[in-house]
């Protein structure tokens, strides 16, 4: 999960990485009350749980607390990639002699943790290869001041400044450690005219996986953002992701929801892009995406079904796995035709392809078999079953 | 290759419901399954195989060489060093959403203790007719039906289509030296690079049939690999996950899968595996392209 810009930088001054004050508002008075704090020009940047906000324009400048209340009230106006501005940040405008980027994040070649440093600072840190330093460290021990303090002095920093921003990186490397990061980063951290070096925009990614070890923290920032990639959830996925979470056997959680009306259960985690490629290549036009496996009871597998069958204009269900390891066929089988019957639908109508051989084949395909539905087995490939797929819905669609 | 019909088993978390029923299945096929741990729970049996409350009191017994852990993603790093603690030579870690930090902590610890890691999040391996580890290919009728002896070793990030692979392959009656569900997530203990190098010297494979997906750089570095030291092998990859390419920050199917600033697509991974003389199949049909 990707915190808000906010969230990181309390997250991160907690391991005492300095940053610039900073407050938070949403809405335009409490912008100007910010402002009138700070009781000087300022900086507000739209909270959203991604980048990019610059080119969006959606970092203002702002001299007076008036002026910082009509850019606080147009921020959050804004939608940026599909996600409503609800909260702007305000922070007092610093005179930058000097910018730096700090970061950390997984070198999954190397299969560790790597810091990063460039003293050129981080706009274009992905062109700006050459310059950046490098270093990784074990996971199990942090970076030592001595580490960071080497990696400013790689970057060309000298006295004061390569004591400070080396304690910074040091510091960066123990929260990386310390909150599962998959991704940190202060970009820019700055030195002001006053001779200090602060963080003026912070990112962390959170290993989704580790969420249930977080520090007690975490609940204090407020709300997480949902979704990803900046996409918001639909409703549909959003309930999938609770049936998903009612029950730990099996996964089912990600449903993507896409604008045809061919629902499709489809897994497991491989399977399902393999066959999702399918149907796009065969011209069918899904209604989402929602992949299945891991061995899920009859109950989710119905509560499923019933979900992407309630999709207006949804009126042929395709369900498509590999040949099943530990996933049940029959299990499957039953949860389907039940969600369907539950649906008040009938299985023969809905059900336009059933493909899951494998363990318990012969037991899905009795089961199915008695409510008019012919299973098809390992001898139609997944990129046949796709193909049938669609020519079955194509056929079904009005005209 | 990594097993051998001599090879002693450890199941670490057998009493769960999954692994108990993972034991029977490769006790049916021909695994040697020679004991189980889940702390708390010694004494008991599960199909047979005795259970101990550690892997100091199993080893002291029965000497095991390979362990499959299937314990829940909060214990994983703790049992892995347990097994790595009494000389366990291959670890395969079947469970599913392991914090990446505790799989980097334990493939450290691993390197350090000199033991092979697959996984986590993986169904597992099997070596067609000898012996398989952890719940791929299911129930024993379905292993036999899916799985056949040969030569072309099998490589996936996906379990399910480890399965769907061979099963197809057998259809067409093109046999598997060995097949490996690699795991499905960014950071895991084998990936294609390190599974390729140990498959250039098992004489029973010819060729090798490689399932990718976006995310991560697992095929990028094989690519990396085959360029600066050819294979001997033949390489068919089959790709999944165009759609993803469109689709930037979005997770789909397993944990790695998600295209990130442009990279780790699937066109760029297919371009450069090209590149280093790999067969790309642009439909899941065309793997079998000079295999037969």
């Amino acid at each position: 999960m990707r915190l808000f810009e906010h969230q990181a930088r309390t997250l991160l001054g907690g391991f005492g990485l300095p940053f610039n004050r900073c407050l938070t508002a949403s809405t335009p008075a409490e912008a100007a009350a910010a402002a009138a704090s700070f009781g000087g020009p300022v900086v507000l940047k739209a909270q959203v749980p991604f980048g990019g906000r610059g080119k969006a324009n959606a970092v203002r400048m702002a001299s007076t607390p008036d002026e910082a209340s009509r850019e606080a009230a147009d921020l959050l106006a804004m939608t940026l990639k599909n996600f409503p501005v609800a909260r702007v940040s305000v922070e007092p405008k610093i005179a930058i002699v000097r910018e730096v980027y700090l970061g950390c994040t997984w070198d999954l070649r190397a299969r560790c943790p790597v810091a990063l440093f460039n003293a050129a600072g981080g706009v274009e840190v992905e062109s700006a290869a050459s310059r950046v330093v490098r270093r990784h460290f074990d996971p199990r021990r942090p970076p030592g001041l001595f580490e960071g303090r080497e990696m400013a002095a790689e970057g060309g920093l000298r006295g004061k400044d390569l004591v400070a921003v080396g304690a910074a990186l040091s510091a960066l490397g123990r929260a990386f450690l310390e909150l599962d990061a998959l991704t940190l980063e202060i970009n820019p951290l700055v030195l002001d005219s006053g001779g200090a070096w602060l963080g003026v925009d912070a990112h962390a990614e959170i290993d989704d996986d580790a969420a249930g070890r977080l520090p007690a923290r975490l609940p204090a920032l407020g709300e997480i953002p949902r979704g990803s990639g900046g996409r918001r959830p639909t409703p549909l996925e959003i309930e999938a992701e609770r049936i998903d979470s009612a029950d730990h056997r099996g996964v089912a959680g990600r449903v993507v929801e896409f604008d045809g009306s061919l629902a499709l259960l489809i897994g497991g985690g491989g399977a399902s892009l393999t066959v999702f490629d399918a149907v796009l290549r065969h011209g069918g036009r899904p209604a989402n995406y929602c992949e299945i496996g891991g061995n899920p009871t009859e109950e989710k597998v119905a509560a499923l079904t019933r979900l992407l069958l309630s999709k207006p204009g949804v009126r042929r269900l395709a369900v498509i796995m590999n040949v099943v390891n530990n996933t049940r066929a029959d299990v499957m089988a039953r949860g389907v035709v039940r969600g369907i019957l539950e649906a008040g639908q009938k299985p023969s109508g809905v059900l336009s392809v059933f493909r899951i051989p494998g363990s318990w084949e012969d037991e899905a395909a009795a089961h199915l078999a008695a409510h008019g539905v012919r299973a098809l087995g390992r001898d139609t490939s997944l990129d046949a079953a796709a193909a049938l797929a669609v020519q079955l819905h194509r056929e079904n669609e009005p005209c | 290759m990594l097993i051998s019909p001599q090879d002693r088993i450890l199941v670490q978390g057998i009493t769960g419901r999954e692994a108990a029923e993972m034991t029977g299945e490769a006790l049916a096929y021909g695994s040697r399954i020679v004991a189980g741990v889940t702390p708390g729970k010694g004494g008991q049996e599960v199909h047979g195989v005795p259970v101990y409350d550690t892997v100091r009191e199993a080893a002291a017994e029965h000497a095991p060489d390979v362990s499959v852990i299937s314990v829940p993603a909060s214990g994983v790093l703790d049992a892995a060093r347990e097994a790595f603690a009494h000389g366990i030579r291959l670890c395969l870690i079947m469970s599913e959403r392991v914090p990446r930090l505790d799989t980097a902590r334990l493939l450290a610890e691993a390197r350090e203790s000199g033991c092979t890691v697959i996984g986590p999040n993986t169904l597992g391996l099997i070596r067609p007719g000898v012996a398989k580890l952890g719940t791929i290919g299911g129930r024993v009728d379905n292993v036999r039906k899916s799985f056949l002896p040969g030569n072309v070793a099998i490589l996936s990030r996906s379990g399910g289509m480890t399965t769907e692979i061979a099963s197809f392959l057998t259809s067409r009656g093109i046999g598997q030296s060995i097949a490996i569900g690699v795991g499905g997530d960014p950071v895991i203990g084998s990936n294609f690079t390190d599974l390729v190098r140990l498959l250039e010297d098992d004489g029973s494979t010819r060729s090798v049939v490689l399932y990718g997906e976006p995310g991560g750089t697992a095929e990028e570095e094989l690519a990396d690999h085959l360029l600066s030291r050819p294979s001997r092998l033949r390489i068919n990859a089959f790709l999944a996950g165009r759609f993803v390419d469109d689709m930037e920050g979005v997770r789909f199917g397993h944990a790695a899968v998600m295209v990130e600033g442009g990279r780790g697509s699937v066109a760029s991974k297919a371009a450069r595996l090209r590149e280093a003389g790999v067969f790309v199949a642009a439909g899941f049909e065309e793997i079998l392209e000079g295999l037969a």
